[in-house]
């Protein structure tokens, strides 16, 4: 039953990944990029992993999908049509997912109890989460207790990323009141100087 | 890997190959299409097909979700692979975030976010600086 899900689940998945790469107008590639994400926070909850789920559906379901609409708004709504389909980044695709299957082959069964990363460190987390931090989801006692300076560094490189985006967008407003025409650059400027 | 081709191996390792096919779906997209945006969507898809791989080395059969439910003999999953790419996820969406405003940049300054226009546009200008050079001279 639950392979049968997770199988369904997993072909409305690459389903979707295809139509992406199929379909030339932006705004459906963005809105099936939602469902890409919805599909798979499924998929998460299927394989235990709550946590996971809902912040995959908050961010790459919400707050990807609206970033991604904002830039659209700002820039084009299709995608050019190809002048010329090469074989070439197939053939490395294909090749790449070989030498992926090849590694898997080492690998130990799905849901195995006795795989290595199952007899590690983990178990550890789940005996000494009730009696160390005395909350019930594991997941939140290891992210904000146990690896507590992770989660800052997380913080940290969203707050990086945020800066880099409001120093790349900054005076987009001032400079959008001169617009350059279509295939124009901003050198034009520079170029008129000399 | 003697006689390692049977039902349960098959089984056993078809959601690695699974999670191969999609990474290679979003591969494909960022290898093969000029779009900056669809780029990132690809890159994206790729991205949480690595989730998924992580999240399914996590999971044990017959196991629940690891939060605490007081029965001493309950098996739960193991919690170490979700703290990582929860962090991960949202790391994700802050390299899209940087992404996309640099593709809104791109748009402003070249008109387009084709990457062969990008890049004859490139070589136009290019041209243009030596022909100027070889006017100078």
């Amino acid at each position: 039953m639950e392979i049968a899900f997770t199988i369904l689940l997993f072909i409305a998945l690459v389903a979707t990944a295809i139509a992406i790469v199929f379909i030339k107008r932006l705004f459906a590639v963005v809105m099936l990029s939602g469902v890409f994400s919805l599909l798979a926070a499924l998929l998460f909850i299927v394989m235990d992993a709550v946590d996971v789920a809902f912040t995959e559906a908050a961010v790459g379901g919400g707050i990807s999908s609206v970033l991604m609409l904002g830039t659209i708004a700002l820039t084009a709504r299709t995608q050019k049509q190809p002048e010329r389909y090469s074989l070439v980044p197939l053939a490395i695709v294909l090749l790449t997912g070989a030498v992926l299957i090849y590694g898997t082959l080492d690998m130990p069964n799905f849901g195995s109890p006795d795989a290595p990363a199952q007899r590690h460190i983990g178990p550890e987390y789940i005996a000494r989460t009730p009696t160390d931090i005395d909350v019930p989801n594991i997941v939140t006692a290891v992210l904000a207790s146990y690896r507590g300076y992770d989660t800052l560094g997380e913080v940290v490189v969203v707050f990086t990323a945020g800066l880099g985006v409001i120093l790349l967008l900054s005076g987009l407003g001032r400079r959008r009141g001169t617009p350059y025409p279509r295939g124009v650059s901003a050198n034009r400027d520079q170029d008129n100087a000399q | 890997m003697e006689g390692g081709f049977e039902t349960g191996f098959l089984l056993g390792h078809m959601n690695y190959w699974l999670f191969v096919i999609l990474m290679m779906t979003g591969f494909y997209i960022v290898v093969a299409r000029g779009n900056l945006l669809k780029k990132i969507v690809g890159l994206n898809i790729f991205q949480a097909a690595v989730f998924m791989l992580y999240i399914s080395v996590g999971k044990i059969s017959g196991a629940t979700a690891p939060i605490i439910t007081g029965n001493p003999d309950e098996v739960y999953s193991n919690p170490l692979p979700h703290v990582l790419i929860l962090t991960a996820i949202v790391v994700g969406i802050a390299t899209t975030a940087l992404g996309l405003a640099l593709i809104v940049r791109i748009n402003e300054s070249y008109g387009t976010i084709e990457e062969d226009e990008i890049q004859q546009h490139d070589l136009e200008q290019y041209d243009k600086d030596c022909a100027r050079a070889e006017e100078a001279r």
